[in-house]
């Protein structure tokens, strides 16, 4: 028999080695996650699964599940931190959605229509960043990247290329390629890389089908995220062992 | 064949590699040492180096990118970065900032046309008694007055090598104005090892958890259990790193340490070493001190000559212990003792998701324990009196003696050491204080108090610090306070995460939209927000103290932002007037006719 813990009252069963919000997806139950993807470590960066664990704050994507902790999620004083954060990712970058080829199947989207972001918050600080459209095959729009790292993690892990990674620091954080040049073009990347279908947001994208299906019949045009999100995650628990929130842990 | 490009990459980085190895784990280091060839780091270059290194080249750009003193473009023969903590602000260095930028023809932040030299600023060097301060090419420089700026910019023009420069614009004081038994220490080297070696490694570490020592760094958490937890991991090897990041502006007290009981701060390690069963040890020295480095290096030879260091040390077979230095490159995050380790293993230097906590996993994710540089002295002279003594100083809770950087409107700025306890009234007498309005205590991070407060007592009981002491007097202005304070914080983010990557920014936008005359009551209920984001959600303490210095200035100088606020519940941020600015610029007018009127002046 495996240990438990409560989640907004239900009771949450977990393997060793799952964190939090691992253990939450795989019983059904839903926790906004944005950087999250149940193929990759965890590593808790843009904090949209903020969580109270026995009345504090925490990351629930890296926390450890242990028994009998008690989970605090889908109160208000939670999801009005989320959509600060929402909102924040918004003004950091350029998002124009109703000329985004991605509109309906983002995700920083989707999660600001199911949180209610109805504002804009903050003052938008309209970021200069140049496409890269070198590349005969695929576009990058560095306008929406929410610095997830899921391509940088999926080219790493996945792909065995780190065609992507992260340079700078601060607010001035950016997405960057690997070659000389700074163009993709200069780069190995393939269609068929993991890295290019792990975007939430477009900013990695295939030239030449941009509309193909029309806006407004999109996945998230359809039902909003917490109902499609536990497609996403996996059924079966991670068996393991071992600490998956531990950055290169033994 | 190799083209004259490659050949000059090869010249630089075959004795670097040669000497630091080519391992990626000490990419910084080689980073650090490339960039000393070129200015920069060609790009170019960086392909090279990770052929060599055998990693991607993106990884070594990433890295770069993360630090203040690596660049990847150009940036002058001469790169000028003034210190601008508030500290050097109150001591001048804007108008000097202009003055030099006028002389040397250079707009802040950008290179001069002839590549000649960049002016810009940096966060506090750690220079706070003896501002204002900058650093040329990493080298610190104190006391600059009009006439020193001018002398350097003349030695710029000249293209006068660094190392001809006058010695007397390098002279680094020590200040120290009220010594105790950490600054007066005068044991022999290996006196303390001698009767550590005789306790063993258990009794080590029993005496400094009865000595009830406490974490220098501002933390505070206890010595003894930290030593005893990472003597009780699981791992092939322990490590021992010594903090000397010393980023939190207003603290210089470690300096001091190191250029006057560098002996002792290594004799802590040692014994450090010896209660957790460590071969390797490290200091991570921020790049600010880089003058150190060499008079480090050969102390810690001559520990080595006396085998005080090294294999079988003081001949007690099997005990191996040695250190290495290694500079940071402008990172204050880097203090942070998981972002820290991190920087040590050639990385950004991003916080772990803990746990695991360093004591566990830390470098090479095995058993580490890091403490800063004033906790191993005091645990060297906890070991050295043992516990009951060292227990008797200071207060229950708050044992021994703690270094205080005084800074700011006093006569006396410097280090002075008191026993924990020690009132904020105490030392503003001791430092000649007058008039005194405010006192930060232990840098932007902690508190800010008033008058009304100057009763209470540094120690964990009451006003925890890790030593930064500023004055100001009832001159100052404490919103100009705070708002530099916030334009450091969105400066060191390391925007992991989406809390302090834009709310230090949007912080900073709020304060400069006050400070432009644009501010209202509105904008301060949004720091409150923020603030309660921000301590939510953030991913270490960076972001969660981050709103601090206005929270607490609010507090007691509410009229500092009043004053300045429009009586609107809201405005807008965007400047009419201020858009035009640039277009001034670029036809040199700055006439009426290039204005906006305001409709109520028109």
């Amino acid at each position: 028999m495996s240990d438990t813990f409560q989640l907004d009252g239900k009771t949450i069963p977990f393997e060793s080695g799952q964190t939090v919000l691992q253990a939450a997806l795989a019983a059904d139950s839903y926790i906004p996650h944005l950087c999250y993807h149940p193929e990759f470590k965890p590593h808790g960066s843009c904090k949209l699964c903020t969580v109270k664990v026995n009345g504090r704050t925490a990351a629930s994507c890296t926390m450890p599940a242990e028994a009998g902790l008690n989970v605090e999620s889908d109160i208000e004083e939670l999801n009005a931190l989320r959509r600060t954060l929402v909102q924040m990712l918004f003004a950091e970058g350029n998002h124009f959605c109703p000329s985004c080829e991605k509109s309906g199947n983002c995700v920083l989207q989707a999660l600001g229509y199911d949180l209610e972001v109805h504002t804009a918050g903050f003052r938008h600080m309209y970021p200069d960043r140049p496409l890269d459209a070198s590349h005969p095959d695929i576009l990058l729009d560095f306008n929406r990247c929410i610095l997830c790292e899921l391509c940088v993690r999926a080219s790493g892990e996945v792909d065995g290329k780190n065609v992507f990674a992260l340079a700078g620091r601060g607010i001035t954080k950016h997405l960057i390629v690997n070659a000389e040049s700074g163009l993709l073009a200069d780069t190995n990347i393939a269609l068929t890389d993991k890295a290019m279908d792990v975007c939430p947001v477009g900013v990695i994208l295939r030239k030449g089908v941009g509309f193909s299906q029309p806006i407004g019949e999109r996945r998230y045009d359809k039902s909003p995220i917490r109902a499609q999100a536990l497609q996403d995650a996996p059924r079966e628990a991670d068996n393991k062992g071992g600490c998956d929130a531990c950055e290169d842990a033994p | 064949m190799m083209d004259t490009q490659t050949h000059r990459y090869a010249d630089c980085l075959t004795p670097i590699l040669g000497r630091l190895g080519s391992d990626a784990i000490n990419l910084l280091q080689i980073l650090r040492e490339l960039q000393d060839c070129f200015g920069y780091l060609p790009a170019d270059s960086i392909t090279y180096l990770a052929k060599k290194l055998s990693i991607p080249r993106s990884r070594i750009e990433s890295v770069a990118s993360f630090y203040s003193f690596l660049h990847l473009q150009h940036h002058g023969e001469y790169r000028v970065l003034f210190s601008d903590n508030i500290t050097d602000r109150m001591l001048g260095n804007q108008p000097l900032l202009q003055a030099m930028c006028h002389q040397l023809w250079v707009q802040l932040g950008k290179v001069s046309e002839d590549g000649l030299v960049s002016i810009n600023t940096t966060s506090c060097t750690g220079m706070c008694d003896q501002g204002p301060a900058m650093l040329v090419n990493g080298h610190a420089i104190t006391r600059l007055t009009h006439q020193r700026v001018q002398e350097i910019a003349q030695l710029i023009c000249n293209r006068t090598p660094l190392g001809d420069w006058p010695a007397d614009f390098f002279r680094v004081e020590d200040n120290i104005c009220r010594g105790g038994l950490l600054l007066g220490n005068k044991l022999e080297p290996g006196e303390i090892l001698r009767t550590a070696l005789a306790l063993g490694a258990d009794k080590i570490v029993e005496a400094i958890k009865e000595s009830n020592l406490r974490g220098r760094g501002g933390a505070g958490f206890p010595t003894g259990l930290k030593w005893e937890g990472c003597r009780n991991a699981q791992g092939t090897e322990h490590y021992v790193v010594c903090n000397a990041d010393e980023g939190e502006p207003g603290t210089f007290k470690d300096r001091v340490l190191l250029t006057t009981q560098a002996d002792l701060v290594f004799e802590g390690m040692t014994l450090c070493a010896l209660a957790v069963g460590a071969q390797q040890g490290f200091v991570y020295l921020r790049g600010e001190y880089q003058y150190l480095l060499e008079p480090l290096q050969a102390i810690l030879q001559r520990r080595r000559d006396s085998n005080l260091l090294g294999k079988n040390i003081l001949g007690q077979n099997g005990f191996d212990f040695d250190i290495k230095i290694h500079l940071g490159a402008g990172a204050y995050i880097c203090g942070e003792e998981s972002a820290l380790i991190e920087s040590l293993e050639g990385k950004r230097g991003v916080p772990r998701n803990r746990p695991p906590f360093p004591v566990t996993h830390g470098y090479l994710q095995q058993p580490t324990a890091v403490d800063n540089v004033e906790t191993f002295c005091q645990a060297a002279l906890a070991i050295h009196m043992g516990a009951d003594k060292f227990r008797a100083i200071g207060t229950e809770k708050s044992t021994g003696s703690k270094l205080i950087s005084v800074s700011g409107d006093c006569p006396r700025p410097g280090i002075y050491e008191y026993p924990f306890g020690v009132s904020v009234r105490e030392i503003l007498q001791d430092c000649g204080a007058v008039n005194t309005l405010a006192v930060q205590i232990s840098g932007p991070s902690g508190v800010c108090i008033g008058e009304n407060e100057f009763n209470r007592k540094l120690g964990f009981e009451d006003l925890p610090t890790a030593g930064a002491f500023m004055v100001f007097d009832d001159s100052r202005d404490m919103f100009e306070v705070a708002r530099n304070y916030v334009h450091f914080f969105a400066h060191e983010s390391c925007g992991f995460c989406t809390p302090c990557r834009v709310g230090t920014s949007m912080l900073k936008q709020t304060m400069d939209k006050i400070a432009a005359g644009h501010g209202t009551q509105h904008d301060l209920r949004e720091v409150e927000n923020l603030d309660h984001v921000l301590q939510s959600t953030s991913h270490c303490g960076l972001g969660r103290t981050a709103c601090n210095p206005v929270l607490h200035t609010l507090k007691h100088f509410r009229p500092a932002y009043e004053s300045r606020l429009k009586s609107l519940d809201f405005e807008p941020a965007f400047d009419l007037d201020g858009a035009l600015a640039r277009a001034r610029q670029m036809t040199g007018r700055d006439d009426a006719g290039a204005h906006l009127k305001m409709e109520s002046e028109s």
